[in-house]
């Protein structure tokens, strides 16, 4: 689904991404773990077409990222930092918008259903911008998931989630994938990680330290390798 | 691509309605310069018709910096311009949608400000209204489609203020003597017109080389 080789990428004469190879398969859901500053952001920001590669070729689906980029850019369900949220729209307004701006068929129902999905239909027609950051993370997720995306990337999508969010989340990511929805998730969160995800890569400086599979939600694999790789070194 | 632009365009216009602020603040501020003009000149006296025509466009050009301003700037805020980037379509549809608003923008400015004006000078169209409102189009198209463009380039710096209005000028200036010329002509001496309507044929082909040459480059320039 997703094959990454030897991409790099450069910004003001600093290599932020060094030769990553990567290889995903369809409905695989995989966590990118990695100390501050790794480039796993970066990485994810290449994936969804945000900003070009310095070198190496990622193939989406056998489709070329700048060539096909309108067929890759709807596989995509992209989840930043920042919400992409216009601060004076309404959850609803936010969510028709960029409903049809992926052609999104009976996008009023759609959205107003994701909204309740995320548990906000009380605040359905209040401006994002009197939110709290739990519950605007609540409505970016929303947001990135509108049309349906095949693949999921989600940066940090734990920060600033309560308890009940975060079980949405994974809710949603689970759901997802059992529909075959390709997930790759940025987290700092082990537990969530371990919780919900079938592979895990550790990156460092730039590269991809480590890429193992776990099973049967094995928390203690997780930290045991990333200390090892990321805290042992320093 | 277009219905792209349309949903981007209704969306910016949706939400100026919603808050008027950036609308707001171009009527006031031609408001403002109509007010300042017909102090310093005497509407009463004759001589003053001649500034007219050149106040026409003094207003149209600054209420138009501060709305193209706005209009990218406004896309950094939770960073909505990635979400654009993102989203499938071609980035001139970002341009044509962004161009969409802000040409209706000012639209309503001159719609709203060129009666005023007029009526506190209490000038008398000697020509045709219909050359002046083709003037006015043909004009505000070409300052807005170069504008929308260099805005875009602006935004992606810390002083965005300050860049725009100093790309512009050169920018724009052919488009802005041709107006001004032919606006001049139109209001005040039809004899004139052949001349009036080679200034705006002029302006019209600048505005269709520069529509089409940022049409194909914003790719270029809203890359992060
Ligand atoms: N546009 C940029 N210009 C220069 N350096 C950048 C840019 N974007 C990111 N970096 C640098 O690249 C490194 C990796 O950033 P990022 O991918 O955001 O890390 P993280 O793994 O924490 O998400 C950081 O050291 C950051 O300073
Ligand atoms: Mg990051």
């Amino acid at each position: 689904m997703i094959e990454i080789k030897k991409l790099t990428k450069q910004a003001d004469n600093k290599l932020i991404l060094r030769g990553v190879d990567l290889s995903i398969k369809q409905g695989e859901t995989v966590a990118i773990l990695g100390p501050n500053g790794a480039g796993k952001s970066t990485l994810l920001k290449v994936l969804a077409t945000l900003i070009k590669p310095t070198s190496g070729h990622v193939k989406i689906n056998g489709l070329n990222l700048k060539k096909d980029h309108i067929k890759v850019k709807k596989l995509f369900g992209y989840l930043p930092h920042s919400s992409l949220l216009y601060d004076h729209y309404t959850p609803l307004e936010n969510l028709l918008f960029f409903g049809e701006l992926y052609g999104v068929k009976d996008v009023e129902n759609r959205a107003r259903q994701l909204v309740k999905e995320v548990g906000l239909s009380f605040f359905i027609n209040e401006p994002v911008k009197n939110f709290s950051r739990g519950m605007i993370q609540r409505i970016a997720i929303a947001r990135a998931i509108i049309h349906e995306p095949k693949i999921m990337l989600l940066d940090e999508p734990h920060t600033g989630l309560d308890q009940g969010a975060i079980t949405i989340l994974n809710n949603v990511v689970l759901s997802m994938k059992e529909k075959g929805c390709t997930t790759l998730m940025v987290t700092h969160d082990f537990k969530q990680a371990a919780e919900i995800c079938d592979r895990i890569i550790i990156v460092k400086n730039g590269k991809i330290a480590d890429d193992f599979s776990i099973n049967n939600k094995s928390l203690g694999l997780v930290s045991e390798k990333y200390e090892a790789l990321v805290e042992g070194v320093l | 691509m277009f219905r792209a632009a349309l949903t981007i365009a209704k969306k910016d216009i949706y939400s100026e309605l919603r808050t008027k602020q950036v609308l707001g603040t171009m009527i006031i501020f031609a408001g403002l310069v109509i007010l300042v003009l017909s102090f310093a000149f005497d509407p009463a006296n004759n001589t003053t018709k001649a500034v007219i025509p050149g106040a026409v466009w003094i207003i149209i050009v600054f209420s138009g910096i501060l709305g193209l301003n706005r209009s990218l700037v406004s896309e950094q805020r939770n960073d909505t311009m990635h979400g654009l980037l993102v989203a499938p379509m071609e980035a001139s549809s970002i341009y044509l949608g962004k161009f969409m608003a802000n040409f209706s923008m000012i639209l309503i400015v001159e719609i709203v400000a060129v009666p005023f004006l007029f009526l506190l000078f209490d000038f008398k169209v000697n020509g045709s209204i219909l050359y002046f409102i083709l003037v006015l189009f043909v004009g505000s198209f070409g300052f807005i489609a170069i504008g929308t463009f260099l805005a875009a380039l602006a935004s992606n710096s810390k002083s965005s203020e300050m860049l725009l209005p100093l790309l512009l000028f050169p920018m724009t200036s052919p488009v802005l003597i041709g107006v001004t010329q032919a606006t001049k002509i139109i209001l005040t001496n039809m004899e004139k017109l052949p001349s009036a309507i080679a200034w705006l044929q002029l302006v019209a082909a600048y505005d269709v080389i520069f529509f089409v040459l940022c049409f194909l480059l914003i790719e270029y320039v809203l890359e992060v």
